[in-house]
């Protein structure tokens, strides 16, 4: 093993880092923009509404990513009319192609986690914020979904890390991430151990800065005061907001 | 009177002149079986193939018994070095790294690569029948080199993962293309077809068996049939190491089935092209 | 499909083969990891931590990369010869290694959720230490651990799809290999969602058929 050459590739391989963050941000913001109406609907009493969405978070969440995204990639390029319109525009990008995979597959997994956190709000609360005369969208979108993210957070963090580690899966769509980045310098350097030990070292270091800020904000929603030995720039943070 | 010759300098060379004329020498090949036109296995379950054909071939000129055994490519070389068998003839490359483990007969055919790109991309004309060998380069091939890269400057070129034509295609249009890498051959053809890459560099008969398909008449050859270079010296016949006198007797049955056209008319017959060795 | 069924049939036995074996692997190295995760001793903790977040922070596509070339150059130092890894065992072995971590976090979890009365109970009856876990432990821990361990058992076949890549003739290859022959990645892709899709199915229902068993009073 040499320790030169890890040191190396991983100042070679952050240069995937930006565009990783890029996809899993965004697919994550798309598939939490998506899931909140499509969780409430999950989640619904009404089996026109639940059923609907159930369908899709049941085959998007059984079968494996690598098929969606090969589906979009090549499958949707098969067909005419998305190769001669606008729509080509898009997905002749494999960055979009993946993108859209990724924030589909994500909104899957984050309705299932919502709509536990939704279901599990006392009704009482939502019969107060009636009583109170609140309108039904704000009493979903100001008390509802507030206490259920807070509950189901720890389960939205899991989330978050696992599309981290999921656009690695860009690289089999000719994607120059972090992992399409190391299996061309595998490609050049004849190196497989070393390179993917520093591709391995980035992604732990994503994820393990991921995990580290949602224990922040779970500690920040529980509203339990921070350990100042551990955090005291913490406690500063939360004096000036 | 050219294999009595062969045969006495066979049997000198292999010291062992008293044995072999009395009994024939045993060889047991073993080949993949399924990857045609090389090798492949019938509906009977007999192997048959280009493979199979110069390998008996080899053999009568050997003077020797032949049989050809399957076996699976992820573990055809170590079954060679443990004695399961005593030579491997799958189309395999002679590369370095097999050399390791591993001697090789010298070439007994040698394949070709060639670009194919989208038409109607307006590119300059070129002799896609031309043939351009990679290892010895000169003036006119480095012109040929030269303008094939000011043809394709700024285009998109999808090439396989971790192959030799990506070495090649990151040599010499790396500065001038942008490349895009694909985990199979098949992935990298629909997207030429799709037009995500306006072409790409890989083995011929992938690339006529996607130019022949239903989707192939967007794209054509374009450029000279490259070999050579990183590709290696071509497909040889796989030996143990510690089995000298058994490449020597290879050598010179490949040498004398090249002289004497065996070899271009075997691979005439199953790849519809002259593949034989340079002489 | 060209001839393809036959071959999408003998893809659907690699893909259950191969998560087979690695799941059975995977249980007897997510229990050793439990073990240690519980154990006396700060070494054997600090291994099985350093296992599971390593494991657990890693894209599963990276380990069987690594697995499969790293595999082949550490085997060929190691033996002194050239030695290719298969995508077979290489599939199977990143797969057990990754199984192994997340069932080793279900199964510490499950077992810290029997009160410790239970342990001391059973160790003041007489009952030696090694029948207290397989008699009291581990079947209240399957039960607490099932759900998860469905979880766990869908990710891995879905994860088995990634061995693909390095070349395993599994349901994805097929699909890959078939449309991009036939030119028909749509028809393909879809009848590979339909396969995996039939599989989780199936898992899921067993589980559920498991799961009402083991939840059927046995006091």
């Amino acid at each position: 093993m040499d320790i030169a050459l890890i040191t190396e590739s991983i100042e070679t391989l952050l240069g995937g880092v930006v565009l990783t963050l890029e996809l899993t941000i965004l697919s994550l913001l798309i598939g939490f923009g998506l899931s909140v109406p499509l969780a409430f609907m999950r989640a619904s009493r009404s089996q026109w509404l639940s059923m609907p969405v159930l369908a899709y978070t049941y085959v998007f969440r059984g079968t494996p990513l690598l098929v969606q995204l090969f589906l979009i990639y090549y499958g949707l390029s098969q067909l005419a009319f998305v190769r001669e319109s606008f729509l080509w525009l898009l997905f002749r990008d494999p960055f979009y192609c993946a993108l859209l995979a990724f924030s589909l597959n994500s909104a899957a997994y984050t309705i299932e986690v919502f709509r536990g956190g939704i279901q599990s709000v006392p009704p009482g609360l939502v019969e107060a914020a009636q009583a109170i005369g609140l309108s039904p969208t704000k009493i979903r979108l100001r008390i509802v979904f507030p206490l259920a993210f807070r509950t189901v957070l720890p389960s939205y963090a899991n989330e978050v890390v696992g599309m981290i580690k999921a656009s690695s899966l860009a690289s089999t769509v000719t994607l120059l991430e972090i992992t399409g980045l190391a299996r061309k310098l595998v490609s050049e350097t004849f190196a497989p151990y070393e390179v993917f030990i520093a591709a391995g070292a980035i992604y732990l270091g994503l994820t393990f800065l991921a995990s580290r800020l949602f224990n922040l904000i779970e500690l920040h929603l529980s509203g339990a005061p921070p350990d100042k030995a551990r955090f005291p720039w913490l406690l500063k943070l939360r004096q000036a907001l | 009177m050219k294999k009595l010759m062969l045969a006495l300098a066979l049997a000198t060379t292999m010291g062992l002149a008293p044995v072999l004329a009395q009994e024939p020498m045993k060889v047991t090949i073993a080949t993949e079986g399924s990857s045609p036109p090389w090798n492949s296995t019938d509906p009977t379950g007999k192997l048959i193939g280009f493979d199979v054909d110069l390998g008996y071939e080899l053999c009568r000129r050997m003077g020797a018994t032949c049989t050809f055994v399957a076996q699976d490519w992820d573990g055809i070389i170590p079954a060679l070095t443990v004695g399961k068998y005593d030579a491997i003839m799958g189309g395999m490359s002679i590369t370095e790294k097999r050399k390791k483990t591993i001697d090789f007969s010298t070439p007994y055919a040698v394949g070709f690569n060639q670009i194919v790109m989208r038409k109607g991309l307006g590119l300059p004309p070129t002799d896609a029948k031309a043939k351009l060998n990679l290892t010895q380069m000169d003036a006119s091939k480095q012109a040929t080199i030269d303008t094939l890269r000011t043809a394709l400057s700024g285009r998109t070129l999808g090439v396989l993962r971790s192959s030799n034509s990506e070495v090649v295609v990151n040599e010499l249009f790396g500065k001038v293309a942008t490349i895009r890498s694909y985990d199979t051959n098949e992935n990298m053809t629909m997207d030429v077809a799709a037009g995500r890459v306006d072409g790409t560099l890989a083995d011929y008969f992938v690339l006529k068996t996607f130019l022949e398909s239903k989707d192939g008449d967007v794209a054509e050859f374009y450029g000279p049939m490259l070999n050579g270079g990183p590709w290696g010296p071509g497909a040889g016949i796989g030996i143990r190491k510690t089995d000298p006198q058994l490449k020597v007797a290879f050598d010179k049955a490949i040498a004398s089935a090249n002289e004497d056209g065996a070899i271009m008319a075997l691979t005439e017959k199953w790849f519809g092209m002259d593949m034989s060795p340079p002489k | 499909m060209g001839g393809f069924e036959e071959q999408f049939l003998r893809g659907l036995e690699t893909t259950v083969l191969v998560a087979a074996i690695s799941g059975a692997f995977g249980m007897l190295v997510g229990l050793a990891g439990a073990a240690a995760k519980l154990s006396r001793f700060r070494a054997l903790r600090m291994v099985a931590d350093a296992y599971t977040t390593i494991v657990r922070g890693v894209p599963e596509l990276l380990v069987i990369l690594l697995v499969y070339f790293g595999g082949t150059a550490a085997l060929t130092a190691l033996v002194g010869s050239y030695v290719e890894v298969s995508a077979l065992w290489a599939g199977v072995f990143s797969l057990t290694v990754v199984f192994g971590a997340y069932a080793t976090e279900i199964f510490r979890g499950a077992i810290q959720a029997i009160p410790r009365g239970q342990t001391e109970a059973a160790l003041s009856i007489g009952l030696a230490p090694w029948q207290t876990w397989l008699l009291v432990i581990l079947p209240q821990m399957a039960r607490i651990a099932l759900p998860a361990l469905c979880n766990l058992w869908i990710s891995l076949l879905k994860d088995t799809s990634l061995i693909s890549i390095v070349g395993l003739s599994d349901i994805m290859r097929v699909a890959v290999v078939g449309a991009g022959s036939m030119r028909d990645p749509l028809t393909f892709y879809l009848a590979a969602s339909a396969l995996y899709l039939m599989l989780t199915s199936f898992s899921l229902l067993t589980f559920r058929l498991v799961e009402r068993r083991m939840l059927a009073p046995v006091h």
